[in-house]
């Protein structure tokens, strides 16, 4: 039996006819990475591929690292077998890696979403005879509103706040989510601050995308000037001594989690609002389907009833173990759908 | 129903206590009468019979979805709250309902009588013309119990905000057994009717554990220390040549224990006496399992009566020839307790008295609380001599302190996602115990509290990384941690498959530092039965 174009070992998705990996999780070679999120690029690796537009991303996060930038659709070829990035619409400089070796194509998504959030370059179908997949939010309970409808709830509600003389936190992930929230927030109401974490990303995605300006919240800054404002925070910063000096303040956190009302209610968090990075069910099953595979590999969320799921659809469908984010709610530390 | 669904999602949307009292007052400012009778009856969990099983909801719910059951099953179980599986899993509708709360809830008691067709149609026609949080709040008037973080002490407070009546009269007036359907506001809340209160019991006094060493409440001499008794809590009030008695869960449960019919005669008009209901087999107080017999039973029969009687054991007297004495100091209220006990006591009376005893020092205090367990008592109630009677949990005359738990060191076994606001972890945990030969765990007991959030997170990420098999939501997990299990009572069981049964198990701590060798067997715990 010929050994499949990707496996998966204790490094991560590995392709041996190239020697290559895909999104690893423990130090390699040779590592082409989706994205910059920290599950997937992951610090150690010789030599980093990637879209050219992750590459201040990930230099920003990692360092001193060896990086080459790719553009969409750009082959490059590696011991014949020839890789290929497209948009996966997840954050700024998200791609799903597709590999093609003897006319078998496979596709990794990485992280994806299939709606066009205005700063990610939208999700691209990439035909394939292997689809690997993430399905973070696979269970029919996740459904996403359009996001023009959540962004007037959560400036509605930050008109509310500021009409009760109360500040607006908002938590989001500092990569990706920081960024799609400040993009579309009404700045006729007030300013936007931001944490430390948030400002300095923001600052890398500025070179890649237009957004509104921001102002980091200092020692120096006034707690009578951020009054009826909104702060984008990171999730971590919720219940600790940083926040303050927002008093009197409304937690919100915009998240695919914020479906349940007991992750928000766990998290001691005023208001939630649904709204995430990733694929919903619907959104994960017209994917597949217009992908068209013969095999479908689950990689991470709640891959087990997800791929029950498509197999009774008539899918060749399997899950994979990974090391990205499992099927966990709970990990605030990076909580980046 | 629109205003109702609005006040839910407010409750949701904030965190804090003032807001919530905010957005209810203003709701019962400016509801509808009938609405606000509901929206009472249902926070202090009042709600109609449930007019269609569960099962059928999760079939049809599933039908509806276009999906299939065991797909509805497994998101039920992340989900963690039936209402809200629905809720989010039938495809969305924008529709709002014009009809109100009080019209629903009419429907929801008729639909009880009806046809499962009828009732299948019902469900699809009103899950479609609602949106997503009428629909939830729908779906949960019918599923169970609304506990959606708003406290019935909340709710009256807010009430007592809108309307201006005290807070603890409104406490009062909301207690006993009232039906929505039929009752207004203005009867129910508004106006001021003695004769409404013949059944009436009073909010019961309840009281924190003791934070520190009892030294730290002063003079010994100012409190009066009783033994806290395991049964249930309750009152039992004779007026107008009527019995009634209360469970402290506000059930009236006149009719589960029948000995109590003979005070009617003995017990002068307008008595109501805070006690506990405690088994009395052979004589002698018995176990809380004995108690269990006598709970669940809806008929009682003569011969239950026989194997398992009970007695009230007299705490307190909340109202002594048709006055409300809770004003009085404790002191004066026992000694008419005691005086009434003495006149009407006979081996024939299921009265006893919760003899209260007075001390020199803290130290013969700490030693009377040490035979707990021998007179079959939970520990020890201390009570200032001159405390009035207060309404609900309150800090300062009243302190319990219980006997330390017993505690056994068990294996992590079986886990179960939790519901509410654990929904999506794993929380809800199964402990074994090693069998003589440590050869295998048997399993003796369910917990699912006593971990911190940031604990049930590591053991909920765990759980999900070393899982063995999965049996619907439950899992089997590779036996690794050992924890430290705590619980009020033990008694032999043949309804278990460890041979006992253990009262109000819960975690104590994690034991990082055990391995799983090191936890305990099943003969450890059955030497811990009182024999």
């Amino acid at each position: 039996m010929k050994t499949p174009l990707l496996v998966f070992n204790q490094k991560g998705i590995y392709c041996e006819a190239a020697d290559v990996y895909l999104d690893p999780w423990k130090p390699v070679k040779k590592a082409i990475i989706s994205h910059g999120h920290a599950d997937h690029s992951r610090w150690g690796h010789q030599q980093y591929i990637t879209h050219h537009t992750n590459v201040p991303i990930i230099k920003h996060r990692l360092d001193d690292i060896s990086v080459t930038g790719k553009a969409w659709n750009e082959t490059f070829t590696i011991n014949g077998v020839k890789f290929s990035l497209h948009p996966a619409g997840h954050i700024v400089g998200s791609s799903q890696i597709r590999v093609e070796h003897k006319g078998e194509v496979w596709v990794f998504t990485g992280d994806y979403k299939t709606e066009d959030d205005g700063l990610a370059v939208p999700y691209e179908v990439v035909k394939c005879h292997t689809f690997i997949t993430e399905c973070t939010f696979g269970l029919p309970a996740f459904k996403w509103l359009p996001q023009q409808q959540v962004f007037n709830d959560i400036n509605n509600w930050w008109q509310q706040n500021q009409d009760d003389g109360r500040t607006s936190i908002l938590f989001g992930y500092s990569l990706g989510k920081a960024q799609r929230l400040l993009k579309h927030l009404d700045t006729s109401i007030g300013k936007i601050y931001t944490h430390g974490a948030v400002e300095n990303m923001t600052e890398v995605v500025r070179e890649i995308a237009d957004l509104p300006p921001t102002e980091k919240i200092t020692r120096d800054t006034k707690k009578e000037d951020i009054k009826g404002n909104i702060v984008i925070a990171p999730p971590s910063t919720h219940g600790s001594p940083w926040i303050k000096k927002m008093v009197p303040y409304v937690t919100a956190s915009a998240s695919g989690w914020m479906t349940f009302r007991g992750a928000r209610r766990r998290r001691a968090i005023d208001k939630g609002f649904v709204l995430s990075d990733h694929c919903d069910w619907q959104g994960l099953l017209t994917s597949i389907k217009a992908t068209g595979p013969e095999k479908v590999i689950c990689t991470h969320g709640y891959t087990d009833i997800f791929s029950r799921f498509l197999a009774e659809q008539g899918y060749d469908a399997r899950t994979e173990q990974t090391q990205y984010e499992e099927e966990n709610a709970e990990q605030t530390s990076k909580e980046k759908d | 129903m629109k205003q109702f669904a609005e006040l839910i999602r407010t409750l949701d949307s904030t965190n804090k206590t003032t807001l919530k009292v905010e957005a209810l007052a203003h709701y019962f400012k400016t509801a509808s009468d009938k609405d606000k009778v509901w929206t009472i009856a249902i926070l202090s969990h009042r709600r109609p019979p449930r007019p269609v099983n569960t099962r059928l909801m999760r079939e049809w719910a599933s039908a509806f979805s276009k999906i299939p059951l065991w797909l509805f099953e497994e998101s039920y179980h992340i989900v963690g709250d039936l209402a809200e599986t629905i809720a989010l899993v039938i495809p969305p509708s924008e529709e709002s309902s014009e009809k109100s709360l009080n019209q629903f809830l009419q429907e929801i008691i008729e639909l009880k009588a009806r046809s499962e067709e009828e009732k299948k149609e019902y469900l699809y026609e009103s899950w479609f013309s609602l949106n997503y949080y009428e629909r939830f709040v729908f779906t949960k008037l019918i599923t169970g119990s609304f506990r959606i973080g708003v406290s019935q002490k909340l709710m009256t407070r807010a009430l007592s905000k809108a309307t201006e009546i005290d807070e603890d009269i409104l406490a009062y007036k909301l207690m006993g057994n009232w039906d929505p359907a039929t009752t207004t506001f203005t009867d129910l809340v508004l106006e001021e009717k003695p004769e409404d209160y013949l059944s009436k019991p009073y909010p019961f006094y309840l009281a924190y554990a003791i934070e520190d060493e009892p030294q730290s409440l002063g003079d010994v001499k100012e409190w009066a220390a009783e033994h806290k008794w395991d049964g249930i809590r309750s009152q039992v009030i004779i007026r107008n040549g009527e019995l009634f008695v209360w469970s402290r869960g506000e059930e009236l449960v006149t009719d589960k224990y029948p000995e109590f019919e003979k005070f009617i005669n003995l017990i002068p008009d307008g008595t109501v006496i805070d006690g506990e209901i405690l088994p009395f087999p052979k004589n002698e107080i018995g176990t809380f399992k004995d108690l269990q017999t006598r709970i669940g039973r809806k008929n009682i029969t003569k011969k239950l009566l026989e194997k398992t009687p009970v007695i009230l054991k007299a705490y307190d007297l909340l109202e002594w020839k048709g006055e409300d004495i809770r004003e009085n100091a404790y002191q004066n209220r026992r000694e008419i307790l005691e005086q009434l006990f003495t006149e009407v006591a006979s081996e024939e009376i299921p009265l006893h008295l919760s003899s209260t005893i007075s001390f020199q020092t803290w130290d013969e205090v700490a030693k009377e609380r040490e035979r707990s367990r021998e007179v079959k008592s939970e520990g020890l109630m201390l009570k200032r001599w001159d405390s009035p009677y207060l309404v609900g949990r309150k800090k300062g005359d009243w302190w319990k302190w219980k006997v330390d738990p017993l505690t056994i060191d068990a294996v992590l076994t079986y886990a179960m996602r939790g519901h509410g606001r654990r929904s999506n972890l794993f929380t809800d945990y199964t402990f074994g115990l090693w069998d003589d030969e440590k050869e295998e765990l048997v399993t003796f007991a369910k917990a699912y509290s006593g971990l911190t959030d940031a604990e049930f997170r590591k053991v909920d990420a765990w759980i999900k990384k070393n899982t063995l098999e999965r049996f619907g939501p439950v899992r089997s997990v590779t036996p690794h941690h050992v924890f430290e299990i705590a619980f009020e009572g033990i008694a032999e069981s043949t309804r278990h498959k460890s041979g006992v049964a253990t009262r109000f198990p819960r975690i104590l701590r994690w034991r990082k530092d055990k391995k799983i060798e090191e936890a305990n067997t099943l003969e450890d715990l059955k030497a811990l039965i009182p024999k």
